[in-house]
């Protein structure tokens, strides 16, 4: 197809600068875990891993969209948990699928309104979306009076079903995640709009001296990570049938930690989806690692925010490096 | 106000000339920052816009390219009249500008940047439906047009991170060049480099204008200045005060103009060039 060159170019590109290093980690922790206990190496383990992974994974890859443009995203589990409570009223209703069509509007709106007042008046991400994950949290609460919906209706937990491939489950909320991932890798690598969200994260001044609209791309980034929260919240109710507006508190830290230990930098323009994929499965391994080890579970938070100083430290180095 | 009523044999209209402007003004309150000036650039030729700081040289050429606009005077491009409402405009016009601050991405690879806000997608469904970008052409014809400048780069996948200051303003020199269609306008462009950096832009710029786009340099650094162009218009107080021949011209002259020690006016003839002075 093309000339050997490139592809040993793009070799390269990928084994220098993306997802090299968190590969590297992952494969690692998976080594010694299999070798240590006796019951991490196994089927049914690892599926259970994916499983854990799908929801925070999800909203991490609408964090990484926003975090490559050098933004943050606090409110995003407060997004999909409001999407949840949207899905499931209008279900108990009787209508799954209109349900289920609102959730994605109200994620995407709530999306938007961020996406608004970061991109046209220009205010940081970070107090943005603080302001956001206060506002909406408490407007989930409000809508069913802080109590739990339950939705036990096929459809809407349909994600938490799944097939079995030689002992191995697969649910259909991993394959979306993996589909959604597949699908963000190329929009980011292969489209001008990725290309852009790249540019507008690493220099806004060039990209907008170039005639891109920064504005614009700002925005779009912010509502799409929001359809991206609506899908979570549909995965989210396959993993636990019910909507809680309490639920999902730390999602949002837990995706950053997924996404910086992914490889991307917090200074934006510089990483991606997959490594954000990868940086989740760091997150699960370890913990589900250390359980099976018999380690006391604060020593698996203590690892994980060890991880994440390692990756920050790590981008913090290459930068100075190269610049 | 028809400019050619007024002065019925004004040069926009030969061939030679190829971005002409006439009695520019723009007033912020009190403050002008362009008084009634006028502007020249002819073809095959690097023009140097000199002038000290403030004295109105970066207005004149936001004027010029829409990124201002003026409250009097008229553009004419290639004996067109011409509107610019934004640079936007202006580049769709053929015109294309580098700045003193690197404007690459240095994230993105070379090719993404001389494509930056102009990929090229893929024939067919996956460019169509998928949106896919054509990497593989943009990644030829980025480097056919840095071959075409004589820069030398290991690889047009290299991240632009990867690159020297003075590699990157040779980036976006290539970008520049390979966009314009009429003129590349360039301010300021070594602000940002060291000495032997200054160098490879210059002899860049030369080799700009030896592919038959004329140059516009904004610049305050006299050396750089006699090295490359092929006329001096020096600015001051908001207007042209006037255009000298560097190989007539010594820099005591310039000088002089540029900081109100000789008038314009009364520069000897012998060292002027062109109209205007």
């Amino acid at each position: 197809m093309t000339d050997p060159k490139g592809s040993v170019d793009r070799l390269r590109g990928f084994l220098t600068t993306q997802v090299a290093g968190p590969l590297a980690a992952l494969l690692v922790a998976i080594v010694v875990f299999s070798a240590t206990t006796d019951t991490f190496l196994n089927p049914a383990n690892f599926s259970l891993m994916l499983q854990q992974s799908v929801v925070i994974g999800t909203l991490a890859i609408g964090q990484t969209l926003i975090i490559l443009t050098a933004g943050i995203d606090l409110a995003n589990g407060a997004i999909m948990v409001l999407g949840t409570i949207v899905i499931a009223q209008f279900a108990l209703d009787g209508n799954i699928v209109l349900g289920l069509m609102l959730g994605m509007l109200a994620c995407a709106a709530a999306g938007a309104l961020n996406g608004m007042i970061v991109a046209k008046w220009k205010l940081p991400p970070f107090i943005v979306t603080l302001g956001t994950l206060t506002v909406l949290t408490a407007t989930a609460r409000l809508m069913t009076d802080s109590q739990s919906l339950p939705v036990e209706r096929g459809l809407l937990t349909v994600m938490g079903q799944g097939f079995s491939v030689a002992g191995f489950t697969v649910s259909w909320g991993v394959v979306t995640w993996l589909a959604l991932t597949a699908g963000f890798a190329y929009a980011l690598g292969r489209t001008a709009w990725g290309t852009h969200v790249y540019a507008v994260g690493d220099s806004p001044n060039a990209a907008k001296l170039n005639g891109i609209k920064v504005d614009r791309v700002l925005f779009s980034v912010y509502v799409v990570a929001g359809l991206v929260y609506a899908v979570g919240a549909w995965l989210a109710m396959g993993r636990t049938p019910i909507a809680d507006p309490s639920a999902y508190q730390t999602a949002n830290l837990d995706s950053i930690t997924a996404v910086v230990i992914g490889g991307t930098s917090l200074f934006g323009g510089r990483g991606g989806v997959v490594g954000t994929l990868i940086g989740t499965l760091i997150v699960v391994v370890l913990q589900n690692g250390l359980t099976q080890a018999g380690i006391n579970s604060l020593y698996q938070q203590i690892a994980t925010g060890a991880l994440v100083v390692v990756a920050v430290l790590v981008d913090q180095i290459i930068r100075r490096k190269d610049r | 106000m028809t400019d050619a009523a007024v002065h019925p044999s004004v040069p926009e209209t030969t061939d030679e000339v190829v971005l002409y402007a006439k009695g520019l003004k723009k007033k912020y309150g009190h403050v002008t920052a362009i008084a009634d000036a006028d502007f020249q650039l002819c073809a095959n030729e690097v023009l140097a816009v000199i002038g000290d700081n403030g004295a109105g040289k970066s207005s004149l050429i936001k004027a010029i390219t829409g990124a201002l606009a003026p409250d009097e005077g008229t553009v004419f491009l290639k004996g067109q009249r011409v509107h610019f409402k934004n640079p936007l405009d202006a580049r769709l016009a053929g015109i294309e500008t580098v700045y003193q601050e690197l404007a690459v991405c240095p994230e993105l690879d070379i090719a993404a940047n001389m494509f930056l806000g102009r990929e090229r997608r893929r024939p067919g469904w996956r460019g169509g439906l998928l949106r896919g970008l054509d990497k593989a052409a943009m990644r030829k014809e980025a480097a056919d047009h840095m071959e075409e400048l004589g820069i030398r780069v290991q690889s047009i996948t290299q991240r632009v991170e990867t690159l020297s200051g003075g590699q990157r303003q040779a980036v976006a020199v290539a970008r520049a060049a390979a966009w314009a269609t009429n003129v590349v306008i360039m301010d300021e462009p070594t602000a940002a480099l060291g000495v032997r950096e200054t160098g490879q832009v210059l002899d860049l710029i030369l080799r700009v204008k030896a592919r038959g786009l004329p140059v516009v340099l904004i610049s305050h650094s006299m050396p750089e200045v006699f090295q490359v162009a092929d006329r001096i218009h020096i600015h001051r107080l908001g207007r042209r005060e006037a255009v000298v021949d560097p190989a007539m011209a010594s820099m005591r002259d310039v000088v002089a103009v540029m900081t109100g020690a000789l008038a314009g006016s009364e520069l000897p003839s012998a060292l002027k060039a062109g109209p205007g002075s």
